[in-house]
């Protein structure tokens, strides 16, 4: 590695994947309650399965982002980090506080835990992804304003590149969207409408700009491709990115008892919002084409590809086929939200993270990439990952759509459980697809573990 | 993309359109809240539709069920349950929830309400029924 301060990235990098198990394993015990309902009940209900599940996705994401950045800013600004122990020292305060939000869900009851933790000073919690009791959202702050303090000092005394500067709003936009967080009015519909400042703004806005600049930094590195040209690439991309995403937060306006023009709004510009998705896939395989030089680190090739193809299917295409209103009035709420999240995340955030791992870690362990067995086997990984995510999205898109039908469209509407009783099946196949993604997971740790010379660049 | 394009020129619409967009999503944002008072009904939210949405919250129901379309998918939207069952048969059904669970099935936690909180989560649940929320559910089952 290029700069010594670099190294604060590793604990990062291992401490999102190992969170990153722990989701994957209660994604699957909450495909099980799906299909076998009193599974793990009343210990661990699902709501609270659930709330593991996407508190640890959210947190092992931030884990890779940050990593990912102090990995990446001193290479961009061309000097050592500003401070690497202060860097540590959030390390742990993040991994402490989360591991204790996360005990705290699994033994107690959620609202004892409010009680215990402060809830009735400022409600905040029991809001869907910003369960988190009031201290562990002050220290989410904390941690954030340092790493902020941190990366920015880095980039002010040293050069500032448009890749770290793209960075740097991304990264300003999560912590300071994450403020609305805080703001929990009593009327439904105004705690609704500024709670998607935070969810919507985060992952249709702001994180959009922290992918792009991670998918530049590696493609720079791993094509050797001209600066200017990626940079310009990725400028247009995030441009495209926030003139269709801030006013495509209109898409989650449409039945909320927010003004009826939103239908509107919401449908036309989050209509836009697959193209800088497509932007980028053709970004990344653009560059990959053009390529000056052949980097031994193939995995990280392949996964700078994969995310952007899989962003564009799952935030992009599954994205769009339920936002426009009139379809959304009926897909609302449905398993097809499901599946489209499932995909989204994976290919936009899980992947770009798990890209600038696969690309730094082998550095971070003083070798350009890992052997080529090693890489072999990441590679399987990704399929294997890669594709257990499309099977998942199909199952729960086909549930979705037979959900829709039966509940909202025929001519005699069922109840909620009597409809969901009926696609079972698909909740089964979900469950299959879902092994294999772990599968995959576990190959992918695996391919850490595999020895053999290392790739020679050539 | 041609020579002619260059860097800056991105960057200038970078900053450009996202300023305006943003500006943009502003006003909206400011239309949007002198219009909600006509549909949210907030002329009618007591200290006891307060308290339901508080055990709304601290209970985490939004973590199984759906209210307003938002939440997760593992049980029934909640914004219309009082046209399903009624004030007396929400009641019900929440405190007839076996501790243990109904064996096989998706089950809801017992969470020994009181009735004064019964009454609180209710009022929610009907104040929240009677937001104008452009029509949605598509009917009754949610």
């Amino acid at each position: 590695m290029q700069f010594k301060s670099q190294a604060v990235a590793k604990p990062y990098f291992i401490a999102a994947i190992g969170l990153f198990v722990g989701q994957i394993l209660f994604g699957l015990i909450l495909g099980l309650q799906y299909v076998l309902g009193d599974f793990l009940f009343p210990e661990i209900p699902f709501n609270v399965a659930r709330m593991v599940h996407t508190n640890l996705l959210i947190v092992w994401l931030l884990f890779g982002f940050m990593g990912g950045a102090y990995y990446m800013i001193p290479e961009e600004a061309e000097t050592d980090l500003f401070s690497p122990k202060l860097a540590l020292l959030m390390f742990w305060i993040f991994l402490v506080a989360g591991a204790l939000t996360i005990v705290g869900y699994l033994t107690v009851p959620y609202a004892t835990l409010a009680a215990m933790t402060g809830n009735d000073l400022v409600e905040t919690m029991g809001r869907e992804f910003l369960e988190q009791p009031l201290p562990t959202k002050l220290g989410i702050v904390v941690v954030a304003l340092a790493f902020l303090f941190n990366i920015t000092m880095t980039v002010l005394k040293g050069k500032k590149t448009a890749i770290a500067t793209v960075l740097l709003i991304g990264l300003w936009g999560l912590a300071v969207f994450f403020l609305f967080s805080f703001y929990n009015p009593v009327n439904v519909v105004l705690d609704k409408f500024w709670w998607w400042w935070t969810v919507h703004l985060w992952v249709e806005g702001v994180w959009e700009l922290i992918l792009g600049s991670f998918l530049a930094f590696v493609l720079i590195k791993t094509t050797g491709v001209d600066r200017e040209v990626i940079e310009k690439w990725l400028y247009v991309i995030v441009t495209l990115t926030l003139i269709s995403g801030i006013i495509g937060t209109g898409h989650h306006y449409f039945w909320i008892g927010t003004p009826e023009y939103w239908q509107w709004w919401g449908s036309v510009f989050s209509a836009l919002e697959p193209i800088p998705f497509f932007g980028m896939t053709v970004f990344a395989f653009n560059m990959v084409n053009r390529r000056r030089r052949e980097h031994p680190n193939k995995a990280a090739v392949l996964w700078a590809l994969g995310t952007g193809v899989m962003a564009f299917l799952g935030a992009g295409v599954w994205g769009f086929l339920h936002t426009l209103a009139p379809v959304n009035y009926y897909t609302h709420g449905s398993q097809i939200t499901a599946a489209h999240g499932h995909m989204a995340f994976y290919g936009a955030y899980a992947m770009v993270n798990l890209m600038m791992i696969s690309y730094a870690m082998p550095i971070l362990n003083g070798r350009a990439a890992n052997s080529n067995k090693s890489q072999v086997v990441e590679m399987w990984s990704f399929w294997l990952m890669t594709i257990a995510m499309v099977f998942i999205t199909l199952f729960l898109t086909a549930a979705g759509i037979l959900q829709v039908w039966l509940q909202r469209v025929s001519d005699t509407p069922l109840p909620f459980m009597v409809a969901q009783e009926k696609i079972v099946l698909f909740y089964w196949m979900r469950e299959w697809a879902g092994v294999v993604f772990l599968i995959g997971l576990i190959l992918y740790i695996a391919s850490f573990f595999i020895g053999g010379k290392e790739e020679a660049a050539k | 993309m041609s020579g002619a394009f260059t860097k800056s020129m991105a960057r200038n619409i970078f900053y450009g359109g996202t300023t305006f967009f943003f500006l943009l999503f502003l006003a909206l944002t400011f239309d949007t809240h002198t219009q909600l008072p006509k549909r949210d009904m907030r002329q009618n939210i007591t200290p006891q539709i307060a308290e339901g949405k508080k055990l709304w919250e601290v209970n985490n129901c939004i973590g199984c069920h759906t209210l307003m379309g938002e939440g997760a998918y593992f049980a029934p939207e909640l914004g219309n349950v009082i046209v399903r069952y009624g004030d007396e048969g929400v009641k019900a059904f929440i405190q007839s929830r076996p501790k243990e669970g109904i064996p096989g099935r998706r089950s809801m936690p017992q969470f020994n309400f009181t009735d004064e909180q019964l009454d609180a989560i209710v009022a929610f649940l009907k104040h929240v029924n009677s937001i104008n929320d452009a029509n949605w559910p598509p009917n009754d089952q949610g």
